[in-house]
């Protein structure tokens, strides 16, 4: 494997071929092959299955082309013993096949293809380069439908009864990126039940393709024909007042949902671990990571089918719990990289190393590789150059760094591939030889000229030249920058003393760390102080005193209650807050910040909500058991001020409360009437088997639309409800004794904390985090993070998912004695600045401050800790007082002079 | 194949702790596990059934907000 430089050459003369696996099957791959271009790690591998040499004992045609000799056929299986204190099952989701389903035809019918075959054909790496072909006769596909809940919420024919929780999203998501790739004649179409688009900005995505002109027709498709030997296919579904309609479409898609990877279930069985019955590996709502197993935890679908944000915020979570069962022995196996000293080269002349790669024949079988060599002699500067076969191999990387000190050359240029993937490396190599990392450029003499010129070599030699010119060029005003680290404050400001924000703190102080946990309440616990259950019957209240408990007794944490952030300041790994408590007012240190303010349900006018005794939101219906006792109708309304124009949002757990609510009523009186008013029912996963067992028990389901809303009126003491029935086709009354109103959920007012900590607040104030999907708890300046329903709405064990995700997060930062930080960041010269404030209003990290330098004259001043060398600031300002540390305006000049 | 003690990992309450940590699945979930372990001082073995790591994710062509591609 350490041989292998992934140049392809195995593959190209690999002459057995089969179906491959990536492409969800649309196309063929060899024997031995890459999974695909970006793979980590980037190293060919034979399917021993598929080889021609494993089934029939000769043929070796890659050991024979292999240029490094990596191809080892002996290579036999090996059991190993690793020795852990911890594991973290994470093993993740297999999608629903729907060959056994005649329904969907989708084993017969080749234009029936499943959303992961779709996602390859949308890919402009995939099997069609981007375009949305039918596989039947190659031509574009104009008119696409998709199914919903194939594989999910159907318990007739694949036993899956709960909700996969995603496909919603992705069918909107493939719908669109449809209509972009094909063109405006593009018709989408997506057959759904309800729409679930319940995460944070889903609903808004949701209006967004309404408004692009997607299709959402609520039915459920009952058989699918094909019209005409070219493979159009009819679909044959019934609307919900009743009408049957036939309709043509070129490609149907079957949004197939998730099961447990098989190798989880195994795996699982193996060790003794506890599944559910749907095959999940249990868990429970107040340790949504942990198993049935002590220090074994898991995270992702593993779990529960759920998207991306969630699955990286319980791999947080579960890093955060194993790092309390082995705190006492963090750093004990690991060992940070040490280098010898520096160079010091100042006053020497400069002696630049130049080394083209013909990275096989992807650059020399193109681009004139000698003649380059030759060209790169030629320049002012360069003292030695060398060509490779493959300048990114081990060997080449120990001659590089031995020429460095042999030749004592001061900088060193390849040319070859994307400093994208090998900068770091050749940094390393040249740190080793004893320069500093930043004395180093890269040409793009491959994805930047061979790969898109590959049909004309002269220009491609020509191009390769001037790439090569330019890089010399700069590389002979590179400078060495120092490493940059800071000291870390191993403490954490909690803010916030909810169940999130007390899960946030223990787990911190589980793991050794000091926190100062705030709470602007005279109590802790927020708003689950007003819950009994979690959505599966888990007692709230028990679990609350609990944590209290632990929270008010640990050690480690200084619990601060009527208390409020008054100021902060500081970086990573060094803030200071002044906390005001009462009339006192201290100075807090900590190296990280968590904030977990809060939400809260609204109150709402509408439906007499704010007139009439009977009328209720959320929990108060049951803090009065002798009321609801003697109510015989009884209605829930759903999204009472949210998914609509002022709160363009789903509040994500409303339906689930409802239906909880109405199942404990029914259980208790069989005999009442229970109505739930609602516009979908969004029940994601297990959930769902809640929404089942509710209408197994008579509870009424009433879908209405925002246009035509319920009217609740009043006489006199009595209540009344109206709305229409789409099933019925007709409006219905319903003489209501209570009526339960399901309000939008809002996050608590942090704008003052938003602007003290330089946070940035979505437009309807929910802390907004550094990236959707990849990272769902920090925020895009460093050290600091969120949890729970400052976040967004949602249930409990997301909450706590959560808070012990930025727990683990903060640990991170904390575990480090000194923070490194980039050095690549920007220089103000204060001789220029002229005290404007443009570069500190522009700059997105808040990495620059006013300094006064004389009486009342201010001039800009960076933070290096904060600063992520973006380059707004050098651009922004008027003075040209600002310049990037390795991207000089003097440097990128020369290589722009270079080039023209 | 994957081979464990359960009395070792039960035992961990008691006996000091080893400081390493496996991670079974190398998708999104498992390299995010894998990359917050390693950055927070433990030495982690992350085990991956396929030759690459990226699980499911690595087949999406892009993903909501961003369009992102996901790679």
């Amino acid at each position: 494997m350490e041989k292998c430089i992934a140049c392809g050459l195995c593959s190209e003369k690999c002459p057995a071929r089969t179906a491959d696996d990536y492409e969800a099957g649309l196309s063929k791959r060899k024997a031995i092959y890459v999974p695909y271009p970006q793979a980590v790690p980037l190293k060919y591998v034979i399917d021993h299955d598929r080889c021609i040499y494993f089934k029939k004992g000769k043929c070796k045609a890659c050991e024979k082309f292999c240029p490094t000799g990596a191809i080892l056929f002996e290579d036999q299986e090996q059991t190993l013993e690793l020795n852990v204190g911890s594991i973290i099952l994470t093993t993740g989701l297999q999608t629903f096949d729907p060959g056994s389903f005649d329904t969907y035809q989708y084993s017969a019918l080749s234009n029936v293809v499943t959303s992961i075959e779709f996602e390859r054909i949308l890919s402009a790496g995939g099997p069609t380069q981007g375009h949305v072909l039918r596989p039947s006769d190659g031509r574009t596909a104009k008119k696409i439908a998709w199914l919903q809940c194939v594989g999910s919420r159907e318990i007739n024919r694949c036993d899956h009864g709960y909700c996969s929780g995603v496909c919603c999203m992705y069918a909107i998501k493939e719908a669109l990126m449809a209509k972009e790739h094909v063109g405006s004649d593009c018709e989408a179409s997506i057959f759904y039940m309800d729409l679930r688009t319940s995460g944070k900005d889903f609903e808004k995505y949701y209006t967004k393709a309404e408004q692009d002109g997607v299709r959402f027709l609520r039915s459920r498709v009952h058989s699918i024909t094909q019209t005409d030997p070219d493979g159009t296919v009819a679909l044959h579904y019934a609307t919900e007042d009743g009408c049957r309609l036939e309709e043509t479409f070129d490609l149907v898609v079957l949004s197939v949902g998730m099961e447990p990877a098989e190798s989880g279930v195994e795996t699982a069985r193996m060790m003794g671990i506890a599944c559910n019955e749907d095959r999940f590996l249990k868990t429970r709502d107040f340790a949504p990571v942990s198993t049935s197993t002590p220090g074994i935890y898991a995270a992702g679908v593993a779990t529960e089918c759920k998207d991306i944000p969630q699955s990286v915020m319980e791999a947080s979570a579960a890093a955060g719990s194993a790092g309390i069962d082995l705190a006492a022995a963090r750093g004990t196996l690991v060992s940070e990289k040490h280098f010898g000293p520096e160079k010091d080269f100042a006053g020497q002349e400069v002696r630049i190393g130049v080394f083209v790669c013909n990275c096989g024949t992807n650059i020399g079988g193109v681009a004139d590789v000698p003649s380059i060599v030759e060209f790169a002699k030629s320049l002012p500067g360069v003292a030695y150059v060398e060509e490779n076969q493959f300048s990114c191999s081990q060997d080449t990387q120990a001659n590089i760094a031995a020429t460095v000190r042999e030749h004592d050359l001061n900088r060193v240029v390849v040319a070859a591939c994307t400093p994208r993937t090998h900068e770091a490396l050749f940094q390393e190599t040249i740190r080793d030889s004893g320069l500093n990392p930043y004395l180093f450029e890269m040409a793009n003499i491959r994805n930047q000229c061979t790969w898109c010129h590959s049909g004309d070599s002269e220009k491609a030699t020509a191009k390769s030249k001037d790439l090569v010119k330019m890089a010399v060029a700069k590389a002979s005003l590179l400078e060495a920058i120092p490493e940059l680290s800071v000291d870390i404050t191993k403490a954490v400001l909690v803010i916030g003393g909810g169940l999130s924000g007390m899960t946030a703190a223990l787990n911190l102080a589980d793991q050794g760390f000091a926190v100062t946990l705030l709470e602007r309440d005279a109590e802790l616990g927020g708003v689950a102080r007003d819950i009994a259950h979690t959505w599966s019957g888990e007692d709230v209240q028990a679990y609350l005193r609990d944590l209290r408990e632990r929270v008010q007794t640990h050690t480690q944490i200084t619990t601060l209650l009527n208390a409020e952030v008054l100021d902060a300041s500081g970086f990573v790994g060094n803030f200071r807050s002044t906390v005001k408590q009462g009339d006192q007012t201290r100075s807090v240190e900590h190296g990280a910040t968590i904030l977990a303010t809060g939400g809260t349900a609204t109150r709402s006018e509408e439906y007499l909500g704010a007139e009439h005794p009977n009328v209720t939101r959320w929990h108060e219906i049951e803090q009065d058991p002798d009321k609801l006792a003697q109510a015989s109708n009884v209605v829930f309304i759903q999204c009472v001020g949210s998914r609509n124009q002022e709160r363009p949002y789903c509040s994500r757990i409303c339906c689930t409360t409802s239906i909880t609510q109405a199942i404990r009523i029914k259980q208790a009186s069989p005999e009442k009437n229970v109505f739930i008013l609602y516009r979908d029912i969004r029940a994601p996963g297990a959930k769902e088997k809640l929404y089942t067992k509710a209408r197994q028990l008579g509870v009424v389901f009433i879908r209405y639309s925002l246009e035509n809303k319920p009217l609740v009126t009043q006489n006199g003491e009595a209540l009344s409800v109206r709305v229409f029935d789409p099933i019925l086709q007709q409006p219905v009354e319903i003489q209501a004794d209570l009526i339960n109103l399901a309000t939008a959920i809002e996050p608590n007012q942090t704008q003052h904390l938003a602007q003290l900590f330089k946070l940035p607040l979505n437009a309807e104030h929910f802390f907004m985090e550094a990236h959707a999907k990849l990272r769902p708890v920090d925020f895009a300046s460093d050290g600091l993070f969120c949890c729970g329903l400052a976040h967004y709405p949602k249930p409990i064990e997301e909450s706590l998912a959560q808070a012990s995700a930025a727990a683990g997060r903060a640990a991170t930062i904390l575990a480090q004695s000194k923070a490194r930080i980039s050095p690549l960041v920007s220089q103000i010269d204060q001789g220029k600045c002229i005290g404007c404030g443009l570069c500190i209003e522009i700059c997105p990290f808040g990495a620059i401050q006013a300094e006064e330098v004389e009486a009342n004259i201010h001039r800009a001043a960076n933070i290096p800790a904060s600063c992520k060398g973006c380059g707004l600031c050098a651009s922004s300002c008027p003075q040209r007082a600002i310049d990037m540390l390795h991207f000089r305006d003097r440097q990128i000049e020369a290589a722009i002079g270079a080039a023209v | 194949m994957l081979h464990t003690d359960m009395h070792a990992v039960a035992s961990v309450a008691t006996a000091p702790p080893v400081g390493a940590v496996l991670v079974v699945g190398g998708g999104i979930a498992g390299m995010q596990s894998a990359l917050d372990l390693a950055d927070s001082g433990y030495f982690v073995y992350l085990l991956e059934k396929s030759p690459a790591i990226g699980g499911t994710m690595a087949q999406l062509d892009k993903t909501f907000p961003t369009n992102d591609c996901s790679m």
